[in-house]
Order: C-alpha cells, then structure tokens, then sequence
C-alpha cells in the first residue's frame, strides 16, 4: 500500500492516479471478498459436491446422484413441497391485498397521521420470531380457556385444537402470518403511491372518473412493478419459511405442516443426512428461480422501470 | 388533484371520511399488535403454572416476579442478553466498516473486475440459505473448530452482500465532481473516504447499523445450531429453551419474550425514523 502511494507522488499523470486507485479499491473490498469466498461461495460450491455424496465425518463416498433420486422418490419430499405451496398461496396474495388496502387507506391522511400509522404497522417486525411464536402458541392454546377459543365461544364456534390437529394446523401458520406485521409491504406501497404523477388523476377527473374507476385505470397499473416486487420477494421467502412451523409445531400433526424448508432441516440437523439435504436444498434454489422467471415473465413484460 | 376527491366546500363529508378511515386503519393495527399487548400484559402475572388459569386481557395486577422466575431459571440468563449484545453489537460495527468501505470502492472508484465481481456478491441474494447451511455448518464445526464460540456466531455475519448493496445504490448519487476536488488537493482515496464520504454517507450508515443490529439480535437458527451450552448461547435460543424446559409456566414465557423484545421497542422508539426510511432505501426503484 505504502508503494502504491509512494508512485502516486511520484508520478501525478491523471490516468496513473486512476491506475494507483485500483489498489485502494482492491484494499477497500478484500475484507468482503475473504468473508464472501468463505461463507457464501464456498459452501455453495460444497453443496454441490456434498450432493453427491453420502456424507461421512471422515471422507465421504460419492453416490452419483441417489441423493437426487431419493428425494424424488420421497412422498414426504413432496408433501412438504405442496405444503410450501399451499402455505405461499394463502399468505403472500392476502398479504399484499392487506398492504395494498392499508396504504390506499393512509394515503389521504395528514402527514403526521400517515408516519404514525406506518410506525405502528411497522412495530410488531421489531419483535423476535422467537418471541411472537411463544405468545401465538398460548393464543392457539386448545384449552376452552385460550385465547382463540374464547374469542370464537363468543360467536358460538366450539373449542378447536389449533395447532394439534392436522386439518387446522395449517391454518393457524396462516393465519399467523395474516396478522404479523405488513408494515414492509405498506411502506414500500405508501412510496409507491407519492410517486404516482397528480397530472393523471387531474386528466382523469376532468373526464368525470370515479374514485373507483380511479383506482382500477391509474393506481393499479402504476403500482405494478411495487407489486410485482413485492410479490417476488414474498414468494421467495415463503418458500424459505422455517422458523414458524419448526417453533410452532414442529412440522406436526402428521407432517402436515413440514415445509420444504424444515424438511431440509430435518434431514440435516436431525438424521444427519447432509447429502440428502444438499440435494434438496438445490432443488429448492431450481423451483425458487424458476417461480420468479415465471413471474417475471407473466406479469412483467409490460412493466417499465 | 388526488386521487381521493378533495370534498372543496363540503368539510363535513370529509371530516366523515377521514375518521371512517383512521377507525378501520385503527381496528386492523390492533389485530396485528395483540400479540404484543397480550405479551406484555401477561407478563405481570404470577409464575404459576397455567393448569386452569384463565387468561385475562386486562392486567389485573401488576408483579415483576414472573421476571424474576425467567431470570432464576439458569444461571446464565443474563449472560443471553449479553451474548446477544457482543455478538450483534460485532457483526454491526463490522458490517457498517466493511460494507461501506467495499459500497464505496464499487460506486466511486474504476478497478479491473469491477462489474464482474459486484455480479457475483449479488448472485449470492439469489440463493436460499438453505444451500450454504449445511457446508457452512460443516466448516464452522469440522473444519475450524470453533463451535460454541463467539467467532462461530460473529465470523459468518461480518460483511453481507444486502448491506454492500444498500451502501452502493446510496454511494452511486454522490456527485463524482466533490471527489475529484479532493483528489486534485492531494486526498488519497482513504482521506477521501474518511472527510467525503463518511459524513455524506451517516444516513445510510445509520439505516444499515439498525437493521443489521435487529437483524442479528433477533436470528435464531444461526446460534441455535453452532452453540451448546448455556452460557454461549444468544436470547432467542435461550428463551426457546426456557420455553421448551417449562411448558406450562404461562406468564414467565412471556416475561422471557418481553425481554427478549425489549431492547427492539426501545431501539425502534427512539430511532423510529431510521427504521422507516431503511425500509424504502434500496428496496424500490424511482
């Protein structure tokens, strides 16, 4: 580093300046590169290779691609995967209909009113998943005395076992996500919305349009490449879900709650089977970057940027 | 000229609308934040078990021994909330550092390579993190050996690739022209980052140094799976074990989430603003 100054004084031509930043630069990026080489690209790379193999603490054996064909042939493999789906499409649809709505709502509001409201969206994302899901189990009690069941005696809904059943174990994952902060969502929408030209909805008032009508031709349209975004990333990580069902239930009743991502899990951090988990974790990467390209292709090839 | 009509001349209706509004945007907040009122509020009561304790939504009295009964329960229950501090107070202070200093070198500074290597840190956003846990387990565990300390728990955290983003994309609109002129007075490119971009750069380096130290403070699998003994472990995990230890003792599990939320609420209240605007920083385009 010292030299690479030193030529700098010596030599103080424009394009050799430019040249000497190319060390600075190279200094300012080596302690990410290391950290990226050695926690990112490394283990992706072991993946790979893991897959191939059944894992053995010393020197594990190639298997070719068993791994693969087991996971294929696995009914709970693809259980999980139809969990995954079913868990994605109740929540991230709904979640962003509730975003959605939520920021239209705030929109005409005062400024002050509008920063309130976001903050009190945003306050339940600070807490720990660890902590809202110890509250929720308590609320999901199956006990006459719990919380949802009290609620729903009111309404004369008898007592249902929440999470301890397989018919309604899902439901209570989703509508847990239902109720968990949107605030992200709502905030990205609000920006979306200021960002909308007022010279449209002026051309459209003069031609006598309705708040609806509104709505439908220019806030929807305008806001497509929010919603798309926000669509991707929420499909994205739904299908990574895991901390829920794992604290939650645990995967049960049943496996009717195992996702891809605690079937990963498992088969890594329970049976030890790093191979299988490998395997599976890469096919996972596969649907996730094929569901966006889908997306993408569906919905964004009208959307400008 | 909104899309909402203006109501010019008709106060009343608008006043109308308006409150409907706040009511409605009222009535769904409240749904979202009961899990934290109903938190908070049971963690007054008594550490008995819940056999046929009925839950009360209103406090009927308060007593702090349900925290004290979460804090009896090991005696490294308050070495969790110092664990959780040293770690993320580490991978924040090493992530704002390096993330800016690598956010500045791809905006600000022309090296060989450039384009190629910012595609490849960004590659790696592409990828679920369930493909690097089980090598990165392998390597922490077998390789280094160095499960159960705070280098296992910090190392992996130290520079994520979304911060290096959030510093570029920031980075980009700072005008080319002020780093010249330090250039031409005789800055090298460290001088220039330390007086030119660290202090045009606060709002973004606050915005990361919030959302990482959140970030870390509340992950649960990372330490969950490289720590094995109490006094290694982190909050969260030590308040999922406290859970699963004690499964019938109602108002301490929630004394022990309250306290593992706490410092978040207090962090959120007095930084509100920051936490805000990182949502919208680098998250959407124009």
């Amino acid at each position: 580093m010292a030299q690479l100054a030193k030529t700098q004084i010596v030599k103080p031509a424009k394009r050799r300046r430019w040249k000497g930043d190319g060390g600075w630069a190279y200094a300012f990026i080596a302690v990410a590169l290391i950290v990226y080489a050695m926690f990112t690209a490394y283990p992706v790379v072991s993946a790979f290779i893991i897959s191939f193999q059944e894992y053995r603490p010393l020197g594990s054996v190639f298997i070719g691609f068993d791994n693969y064909v087991n996971t294929f042939q696995d009914s709970l493999f693809w259980k999980s995967i139809k969990n995954t789906i079913v868990y994605t499409v109740l929540t991230v649809p709904v979640s962003l209909f509730l975003s959605f709505a939520v920021a239209i709502l705030i929109i005409p509001l005062k400024k002050g009113l509008q920063t309130t409201f976001k903050a009190v969206y945003y306050l339940p994302a600070v807490a720990s998943g660890v902590a809202l899901s110890v509250v929720w189990l308590w609320i999901f009690d199956p006990m006459t005395s719990g919380v949802l069941n009290q609620l729903l005696a009111v309404f004369g809904i008898s007592n249902q076992n929440w999470l301890g059943s397989s018919a309604s174990a899902m439901f209570s994952l989703v509508l847990m996500a239902w109720l968990s902060s949107h605030g992200t969502s709502i905030i990205i929408y609000l920006a979306a919305l200021l960002g909308i030209d007022g010279s449209y909805y002026e051309a459209a008032e003069l031609d006598g349009a309705s708040f609806l009508q509104k709505l439908w031709y220019i806030v929807i349209p305008c806001l497509k490449p929010t919603t798309l975004f926000l669509l991707v990333t929420g499909v994205i990580g739904s299908f990574q879900v895991f901390q829920n069902a794992y604290l939650m239930t645990g995967g049960g009743p049943d496996n009717a709650t195992t996702m891809v991502g605690l079937l990963i899990f498992n088969n890594a951090f329970k049976y030890f089977e790093f191979g299988e988990a490998a395997a599976q974790s890469l096919i996972l990467t596969v649907i996730i970057a094929g569901i966006s390209l889908i997306q993408f292709k569906f919905l964004g090839n009208d959307v400008e940027y | 000229m909104a899309l909402y009509s203006t109501h010019t001349g008709n106060k009343p209706i608008k006043y109308i609308r308006n409150t409907t509004i706040i009511i409605v945007l009222l009535l769904f907040a409240l749904a979202t934040l009961f899990p934290i009122y109903f938190m908070i509020i049971s963690s007054f009561g008594d550490p008995v078990e819940a056999g046929a304790l009925s839950y009360s939504l209103w406090p009927s009295k308060i007593s702090l021994d349900s925290y004290k009964f979460f804090f009896d329960y090991s005696e490294h229950s308050y070495r969790w909330l110092l664990n959780s501090l040293i770690v993320a107070g580490c991978v924040t202070i090493s992530n704002v550092v390096f993330a800016t200093l690598a956010g500045y070198a791809f905006s600000k500074i022309r090296f060989k390579g450039r384009t190629v290597l910012f595609f490849v840190l960004l590659c790696a956003m592409m990828i679920p993190y369930q493909v690097t846990q089980v090598p990165l387990y392998i390597l922490i565990v077998n390789v280094f050996q160095i499960e159960n300390t705070y280098r296992a728990l910090i190392m992996p955290g130290l520079v994520t690739v979304y911060n290096i983003f959030l510093a570029k994309q920031f980075m980009t609109s700072i005008p080319t022209e002020i780093l010249e002129c330090a250039k031409v007075e005789g800055c090298n490119q460290l001088q220039i980052f330390i007086r030119v971009i660290v202090p045009l750069s606060k709002t973004v380096m606050a915005v990361m140094a919030i959302l990482t130290f959140m970030e870390s403070w509340n992950t649960f699998f990372w330490p969950f799976l490289v720590t094995n003994t109490m006094d290694m472990q982190t909050i969260q995990v030590g308040l999922k074990n406290f859970r699963f230890a004690n499964t019938t003792y109602f108002a301490p599990m929630m004394a022990g989430a309250t306290i593992s939320a706490l410092p978040m609420f207090i962090l959120f209240f007095s930084l509100q603003k920051y936490f805000l605007e990182g949502v919208t920083v680098g998250a959407v385009k124009g």
